[in-house]
């Protein structure tokens, strides 16, 4: 597949809406390539590559949108797709809520979410890569389960309204499970870059091996109420449920953890720990994101939580014209402002406690609350007088995000990390939490 | 991401959090494409061209799906109309073995040399990798069936049905609601069309028409005095049924002391009408007191328990570590079942899997590695006796033939072992639902599903629900709220207590049943009677933040 460059996108573009007879026309286009390679037992197992594209056109004649999609770019095709989108909106019940779409857009310079190195990999370096991982399980005699995934591609949109938009854009992801043969221990690390070059995955593969060792051994300790460290991994499946459920209209509408007696939200209030400062970057260098978003609204930096506070929340266009508001997108990842230890510092200061290296299996119990349950897992670890003195059996923790952010008592530096949930890349700290809530033992491993 | 996806496209934030959604994603199309259907004769073309080109570059085996996935989303909320969007995504993947080892690849250009070029990456990507097996893939033998179809008995195509009659009644289900007291509805109509064409080396050539539909609803009710706000979803199932699904006839209903259930079909309206008034009561509902209760699950709740703690570790593929990075292992462990004697459960708990009961989301003809699909016992008399397995791991079962439980959520995506229906088997003393009632002294009666977490080895699970009743000697006194319990799989279902009988058997499922690297999402369903559990632990869940 082609990866479009700017000027080929705009004539593609520009030839497409060339054939529009409606009010207002916008397109999407998209394409792109990946690849991946999945192992398990010490083996490859599955593996594969897809190459896709399309090129979305949504018409509309007043509040009436109809929308169509092709992925043949040839002059017939394209003819076809806007005129069929054109007869969906002439069919469509017209949508109170419907926005004209934005007119021209000044984005920030272009961010670096595109490697040539990525774009470029072959089916041998990515064998390769999964061939440095499986030595390191078998040097170890332990049991090796990983996932290597790379993608390339470009996205574009313009519409009648003179809004033109292009970015393209890179990834990769490495997640690695390492077991011990006896089933008792198991370890795992997780990366995602835009550059495969920063990834080295027989270090990766080296941190799980000796998380999987040193956990082999778990004692049951009771559950309760404890002081624990969080790594970045398990801070990431707790926060992003912050995140996703930031939106404003859900906020005024009295039904988010944003929303208060008499119709009120929380905007400004202090909710976490000062210390908390959490916002997203789209030119921050460790995690580059695109420049706009799905409807062509710049992504700029926004400051979400301010000193325990959340300032603001994302909003649709029609929310945000309602209510006054500046209409800010969702943003594609998410900063927390971390500190200057080191996860081993943090461990050293503590007298007791649980390393939490990973959780998993999230879902939200009450979204008043954001009340979360889920599990620990490969490898968690007691503290004692600033020592790891002993792997310990996995716990459910009934806990939430913002609970746990008000209970902070410190934080490390942050580092690139993936939500083993969502897959959404963010810049984030350990985190150190008193009274996080673990409520039964699992015997899980 | 695409569960995000989900959530931004039907805009139901907060309320679809709670589901356990992962879609699949395709193209927007017009209503009238989603009713064209590509020619078998066009299909097995495509198909021998890329039979023949991973043949030529050394494939030992090579089966090839032809798919076209539509999907029809009609999302509505209050008075308002939000989206109307078809979608579809056709493509073929390929999937070959070369030098021993698995190859795959897809493209969406149906041009003889894209297909080509589609089946030669797949041949170099398995020669490539197969220097990294510890031993070659082993196939269970499958006979060619020559050309053969199935298609999915349903009585009305919902792609048939003119958009405005389905947005006619989720206005009317939102209508009904507000009437009834809630301050918000988002109602969603949700119609999946799979229409896939399997080929391989074995002489299969099958053509496969199914179909699903999922109407449901979340309707919030706040009190603006104390800003609290609680939610009932809706008592519907995803079926793999026609648009008859939402034609309830007296004999689909069953009356309860805690309001309508619906059994094989659903009364969308009315239960928007029972929710409204429902709603109200959770709000005023007591707090519930932790401790040890009696649980009567009604089906619409035990689907979700089943799929996670019986469903999921009897994945032959968990069970052998190949998704111990990411879904998890098992801890069904092969020497339980080769010991004839693990009591996973006690005496009254019989499960069957079954990929071929009528309405239910996972039958098929065959699956997606072209086997004949059949029904066979997981747990007998309470015994682990078999586990749910595909062709290229029948062998370690010492099977002669693969189970038929391979599925992949699209042609983009490489095919693996999937859940089958796994369901719970009626009682077969007679007990209706008020009889099982009448013997608990202290229990919460559950309904509908919520809140579902489970480890990565299935022992520790946590679940909420819909609506929770609370029984005391024998009789329903009062709605509770802030129920959640929690349970070790094996202790579980050797609790069962009583299970009601064939006539109140019904289907729960889940259209996203989430595993695999890239994840892919696969639709199961699960049956059961009413079932009683005793002496389960009960948490509390309210917070103060």
């Amino acid at each position: 597949m082609t990866i479009l460059n700017k000027e080929e996108a705009k004539a593609l573009l520009e030839k497409v809406l060339s054939y529009s007879k409606a009010d207002e026309c916008e397109i999407n286009l998209s394409g792109g390539d990946g690849g991946n390679i999945r192992y398990a037992r010490n083996s490859v197992s599955t593996s594969g590559g897809v190459s896709q594209s399309s090129l979305v056109v949504s018409s509309a004649f007043g509040k009436k949108l109809g929308v169509a999609t092709i992925n043949e770019f040839d002059e017939e095709s394209l003819k076809k797709v806007v005129k069929r989108s054109e007869e969906l909106a002439q069919l469509a019940p017209e949508n109170p809520e419907f926005m004209s779409f934005l007119g021209p857009q000044t984005y920030g310079p272009d961010t670096p979410t595109f490697s040539e190195v990525t774009a470029s990999l072959t089916p041998k370096e990515r064998a390769d890569a999964v061939a440095q991982s499986l030595k390191v399980s078998k040097d170890n005699n332990l049991n090796a389960a990983g996932f290597l995934e790379d993608s390339k591609g470009y996205t574009a949109m313009m519409n009648s309204k003179g809004l033109f938009a292009y970015n393209k854009s890179t990834s990769v992801a490495f997640n690695v499970t390492m077991r011990t043969n006896d089933g008792k221990g198991s370890g795992y690390a997780t990366r995602g870059y835009n550059d495969f070059s920063k990834l080295d995955t027989k270090k990766d593969t080296t941190v799980a091996a000796k998380k999987a060792s040193m956990s082999a051994t778990a004692k049951a300790i009771e559950p309760g109420k404890y002081t624990v460290i969080l790594e970045p991994t398990a801070v990431a499946v707790m926060l992003e449920n912050i995140f996703f459920a930031m939106d404003a209209r859900q906020a005024d509408e009295g039904r988010s953890f944003m929303s208060k007696a008499g119709g009120k939200t929380k905007i400004g209030e202090q909710m976490m720990d000062a210390k908390v400062n959490i916002y997203s970057d789209p030119y921050n260098t460790e995690l580059p994101t695109g420049t706009w978003s799905g409807d062509g609204r710049p992504q700029e930096k926004i400051n979400w939580i301010e000193k325990g506070a959340v300032k603001n929340l994302y909003s649709s266009r029609y929310w945000a014209q309602k209510t006054g508001i500046k209409a800010i997108p969702q943003p594609d990842g998410a900063i927390m402002q971390g500190g200057t230890k080191t996860l081993e510092q943090l461990i050293k200061e503590t007298e007791k406690g649980i390393l939490v290296t990973r959780l998993w299996y999230i879902r939200q119990v009450d979204p008043q609350t954001l009340l979360l349950t889920g599990l620990t897992r490969d490898g968690t670890f007691y503290i004692e007088n600033g020592e790891i003195k002993f792997p310990v059996k996995n716990f459910r923790f009934n806990e939430s995000p913002i609970i746990m952010l008000n209970n902070l008592e410190d934080m490390g530096i942050s580092e690139r990390t993936v939500s083993a949930e969502s897959n959404v890349n963010y810049l984030l700290p350990p985190l150190k939490v008193r009274d996080f809530t673990f409520t039964s033992l699992s015997d899980a491993v | 991401m695409k569960r995000r996806n989900f959530i931004y496209l039907t805009g139901v934030g907060a309320a679809a959090a709670m589901m356990p959604s992962i879609p699949v994603w395709g193209n927007e199309i017009s209503p009238e494409a989603a009713l064209e259907y590509v020619d078998p004769a066009v299909k097995k073309l495509i198909a021998d061209v890329a039979l023949n080109a991973a043949k030529s570059k050394g494939a030992t085996y090579t089966d090839v799906r032809i798919g076209r996935y539509l999907n029809q989303f009609v999302v509505t909320r209050e008075d308002k109309v939000q989206n109307i969007v078809n979608t579809e995504s056709y493509g073929v993947g390929i999937r070959v073995i070369a030098n021993g080892s698995w190859g795959f690849a897809a493209t969406d250009k149906m041009d003889n040399d894209s297909i080509a070029k589609a089946a030669a990456l797949a041949v170099s990507i398995a020669k490539e990798n197969s220097r990294l097996l510890t031993e070659p893939v082993q196939l269970a033998p499958q006979k060619g069936y020559g050309e053969v179809s199935w298609k999915a008995p349903i009585e009305k195509n919902a792609f048939e049905v003119p958009v405005k009659e389905k947005v006619d009644l989720l206005l009317s289900v939102n209508d009904a609601a507000m009437k009834g007291g809630a301050d918000y509805v988002n109602s969603i109509l949700f119609l999946v069309n799979e229409q896939k064409y399997f080929a391989s080396t074995d002489g299969s050539y099958i053509d496969q028409d199914i179909h699903r539909i999922w109407p449901t609803f979340f309707l919030t009710k706040i009190n603006k005095e104390t800003g609290k706000f609680e939610t009932r979803n809706a008592l519907s199932a995803p079926t793999g049924m026609g648009y008859e699904y939402l034609d309830a006839k007296p004999q689909h209903k069953i009356k309860t002391a805690a309001g309508t259930l619906y059994k094989g079909r659903y009364d969308m309206l009315e239960d928007a009408k029972q929710a409204a008034s429902q709603v109200g009561d959770k709000l005023k509902a007591k707090t519930v007191e932790p401790g040890k209760y009696d649980l009567v699950l009604d089906p619409s709740h035990l689907w979700l328990t089943i799929h996670e703690s019986t469903g999921h570790p009897t994945e032959l593929d968990r069970v052998l570590g190949y998704e111990a990075n990411f879904a998890g292992t098992s801890f069904l462990t092969l020497d339980k079942w080769e010991s004839k004697k693990f009591n996973y459960g006690n005496k009254l708990v019989n499960i069957k899997a079954d990929k071929t009961q009528v309405g239910s989301l996972g039958a098929v003809g065959y699956d997606d590695e072209g086997v004949k699909c059949g029904e066979w016992d997981v747990v007998k008399d309470g015994v682990l006796v078999n586990y749910q397995a595909i062709r290229d791991q029948a062998h370690i079962l010492g099977l002669t033939a693969s189970q038929g439980c391979c599925y992949a959520d699209n042609w983009s995506s490489v095919q693996f072992q999937r859940m089958a229906n796994i369901s719970l088997q009626p009682g077969k003393e007679k007990l209706s639902v008020d009889d099982m009632i009448k013997n608990v002294e202290k229990g919460i009666y559950i309904i509908g599903d919520g809140s579902f977490s489970i480890d990565q080895q299935r022992y520790n699970f946590q679940f909420g629900g819909q609506l929770f009743y609370e029984i005391k000697e024998g009789k329903i006194v009062g709605m509770l709220k802030d129920v959640a319990y929690q349970a070790n799989t094996q202790e579980f279902w050797n609790s069962c207590g009583a299970i009601c009988d064939a006539n109140d058997y019904r289907l729960g499922g889940s259209f996203f049943d989430g595993k695999g690297q890239p994840s892919q999402s696969s639709a199961v369903s699960h049956g059961s009677s009413t079932t009683r559990f005793n002496g389960v632990n009960v948490i509390n869940t309210a917070r103060k933040i």
